[in-house]
């Protein structure tokens, strides 16, 4: 006879078949957050990670003290830029499900975090990105043929067919290889961090990973070398509320915000909306001020919610309500910043259709042309000697031989 | 020419690396102020200043993101794991990102990180200061791993790891620190200014990386080793009279197959010595490639001699280590094989 389990478990507030259930999710008003100055030490500012920063409010109104004032251009960009990366990732999650590509994943209703953030920061910040970032690609303006060519694995893939698709870089952009093992980049931004500490470089690192992945020591290291040597870094714990199937209390989440791990280290926190395009770039644009000014790193943590699967191997319908992102009380970052430009008399329905059809038809222009540089069953192929470069600066021996052999072994000999 | 033991020797490598090259840094665990458990660093701190030659945190993984994230900003850092039985909670960091950034990025990223970690036992560490993993990461793509047994070797091959664009595991076998050890802990300790190779010249020089030694010629057979061990095999040979060639092997990745190789065809006998466990280990590979290449060479087996396939024992240190007994045994059976 086993005794009964005194365990504490954490709760999952709704699965399938239940009522979507978001009152664990600690709310404030938009504008009620205060906005110290940059240069406030940490310890002054341990409120803004257990609140919540927003700036637009219910009616799609801009209010309060993190109001950026951003020219309704600029925001027209950002709207843009926002809806790029949802029409691309939409189509390229239609065509793995027709067999082109062998796996792709969404950044539905997180799209705010990357592009607001990206157009909040400088071209010569480096970004450290996860898998779920691809908005970062679209406001630094690599071309999505590219990001497309690396999906494919085909002839003009920037990873020489290494690479699962998602799993981008971009070194004159600035952007970071992707790893695929969870949570690795965020120290190592800390490090770039320090290095441009150490060169008087005015560059920051900037680095994202979801609350799930803030579970690994990687996460941690990350932290404390943030504080210790007070790195010009701000460090992005993307909560989207699911991490596959696995709840945010399961990381951490259930008593605590993931923004309050900071002032745990003498780190400054941030709680903000992360479906809110004006909030997530004040926010972004005060950390970066108080990293580039020596104030020191900030962890920004952005409530959101992961409203597409993990990726194109799961469904979410085993493990979460149907209709839980329609309950999401943040809202679509896309439709909030789309209503604001509307009530500003910058934007409009027939407006937003038309760029989405225009956006559309980039995107299937782009793909034609991608899939004629090959794809995985079609060639053109990559040479698949290209295998061999790159494991070093210069092929040693045992690697050339090996070379050899697999050229033998292709042409039948 | 000065007279150096192995830890002046590393310590004079990195001093002339951070003197020659702004992008040079150091860090590890008590690296800076203190010059290093093993005072590997001494003085350095002093002379580079403590932006350059930096204390970290108790946080191995954490070590190796830093110096990978620094490495992708242009600097050239060399980072210390104090012992490398505390090399594990870095092992994603090196596997997962540092020996692959360059392949997966396709060449556009990588990291010119050389990780200084002191290996072996025969110090009375115990199971947690006597490990000798190098074969977990020469069966890594995409790092280069080397291990030197004398001071003239251990500061050309670190300048050698420090200036290599790729990712050097650079293993110290803490034993022979302070002079050559023949396997028996009851002699005297001698110090390196009793070896040729305590002669070190005090400025820049390099030993490559990927080329292993012939520190002695013979015809008898081959002895194929590294480390420490170099010195307890040249023993083993010498107490039973043997003309033995001895290869130090120097750097496990990339492999110098050919000195390997062409040695044991002009012997026709091979046993190869470390101090690592047997099952699996480094011995394996090497074995395997000389029974590929020189089997119609061979006149007898090819016999391994390592540590027992056990953690390493505090009380019974002696009995675990891969004495000069245990290597006359090998030596004896394959000189005594038709």
């Amino acid at each position: 006879m086993v005794a009964q389990s005194r365990l504490h478990v954490p709760k999952t507030p709704a699965r399938p078949g239940e009522a979507p259930d978001f009152s664990y999710l600690k709310l404030s008003p938009a504008g009620k957050t205060a906005r110290p100055d940059a240069s406030s030490p940490s310890s002054e500012v341990r409120f803004l990670s257990e609140g919540l920063v927003r700036v637009l409010d219910d009616r799609h109104q801009a209010v309060g003290p993190w109001h950026p004032h951003l020219d309704p251009q600029e925001l027209q960009v950002g709207l843009r830029h926002m809806l790029l990366t949802r029409v691309f990732d939409d189509r390229m999650q239609r065509i793995q499900r027709s067999g082109k590509i062998s796996f792709y994943m969404r950044s539905l209703g997180e799209e705010a975090v990357s592009v607001a953030m990206a157009m909040a920061l400088r071209p010569s910040d480096m970004l450290f990105p996860s898998y779920r970032n691809q908005g970062l690609y679209v406001v630094r303006g690599r071309p999505i043929l590219d990001l497309m060519c690396q999906l494919l694995s085909n002839t003009r893939d920037m990873c020489k067919g290494r690479q699962l698709p998602v799993m981008y870089h971009w070194r004159d952009g600035n952007i970071f290889s992707i790893s695929g093992n969870l949570a690795t980049q965020f120290p190592q931004a800390v490090g770039w961090a320090m290095a441009a500490a150490i060169k008087g470089q005015d560059a920051i690192a900037v680095s994202w990973l979801g609350e799930g992945s803030s579970a690994e020591a990687d996460f941690h290291h990350a932290l404390l070398f943030a504080s210790v040597y007070k790195a010009p870094v701000i460090l992005n714990v993307v909560n989207n509320q699911w991490a596959i199937s696995t709840f945010q209390g399961h990381a951490g989440g259930e008593r605590q915000t993931f923004a309050a791990r900071g002032p745990g280290f003498g780190i400054a926190g941030v709680r903000v909306d992360g479906n809110d395009f004006l909030a997530v770039h004040a926010a972004t644009q005060w950390a970066a001020e108080r990293a580039r000014t020596g104030a020191g790193p900030t962890l920004i943590e952005h409530v959101t919610y992961r409203a597409a699967a993990h990726s194109t191997s799961d469904d979410p319908a085993r493990y979460r309500p149907k209709d839980d992102y329609e309950r999401f009380p943040l809202g679509d970052p896309i439709e909030r910043l789309k209503n604001h430009l509307i009530g500003l008399g910058e934007w409009s329905e027939e407006r937003h259709a038309a760029l989405t059809a225009e956006l559309e038809e980039h995107i299937a222009k782009s793909w034609k042309e991608a899939v004629s540089y090959g794809t995985l069953a079609e060639p053109p192929r990559l040479d698949p000697q290209l295998m061999f470069e790159d494991v070093f600066k210069e092929m040693p021996p045992h690697l050339r031989r090996q070379e050899a052999e697999l050229r033998a072994e292709l042409a039948g000999d | 020419m000065a007279q150096m033991n192995m830890i002046h020797a590393l310590n004079s490598a990195m001093d002339i690396m951070l003197g020659r090259d702004p992008s040079v840094v150091v860090l590890g665990e008590d690296v800076g102020y203190f010059g290093g458990v093993f005072r590997c660093t001494e003085g350095l701190q002093r002379k580079y200043g403590e932006h350059r030659v930096l204390d970290t945190p108790i946080a191995e993984g954490g070590i190796l993101a830093a110096a990978i994230g620094m490495a992708v900003n242009g600097l050239r850092p060399v980072a210390e794991i104090q012992f490398a039985d505390y090399i594990y909670p870095a092992y994603d960091q090196i596997v997962s990102e540092l020996a692959r950034l360059r392949y997966r990025s396709a060449g556009e990223f990588y990291a010119p990180v050389t990780v200084r970690t002191p290996c072996g036992g025969g110090i009375r560490g115990g199971q947690t200061h006597s490990q000798s993993p190098e074969v977990l990461f020469a069966h890594v793509a995409g790092l280069k791993v080397v291990m030197p047994s004398n001071p003239y070797d251990a500061k050309g091959l670190l300048i050698a790891a420090i200036e290599d664009d790729d990712p050097v595991i650079y293993f110290e076998p803490k034993r022979i620190y302070n002079g050559p050890f023949d396997g028996d802990p009851h002699k005297p300790a001698v110090p390196w200014s009793t070896h040729p190779t305590g002669e070190v010249p005090e400025g820049h020089y390099t030993v490559p990386i990927g080329k292993a030694e012939i520190t002695r010629a013979g015809s008898d057979l081959t002895i194929v080793t590294y480390g420490t061990m170099v010195h307890v095999s040249e023993a083993a040979a010498r107490g039973l009279g043997l003309d033995a060639e001895i290869i130090d092997v120097r750097t496990m990745v990339p492999l110098d197959t050919d000195t390997i190789c062409s040695s044991v065809a002009r012997t026709g006998r091979c046993v190869i010595v470390h101090e690592a466990t047997r099952f699996a280990g480094f011995g394996a590979e090497l074995s395997a490639t000389v029974q590929e290449q020189c089997f119609w060479n061979l006149q007898a087996p090819i016999l391994r001699v390592a540590g027992w396939d056990t953690p390493y024992p505090h009380a019974f240190e002696w009995e675990y280590f891969p004495g000069q007994a245990r290597v006359a045994n090998a030596l004896k059976a394959v000189m005594e094989a038709s």
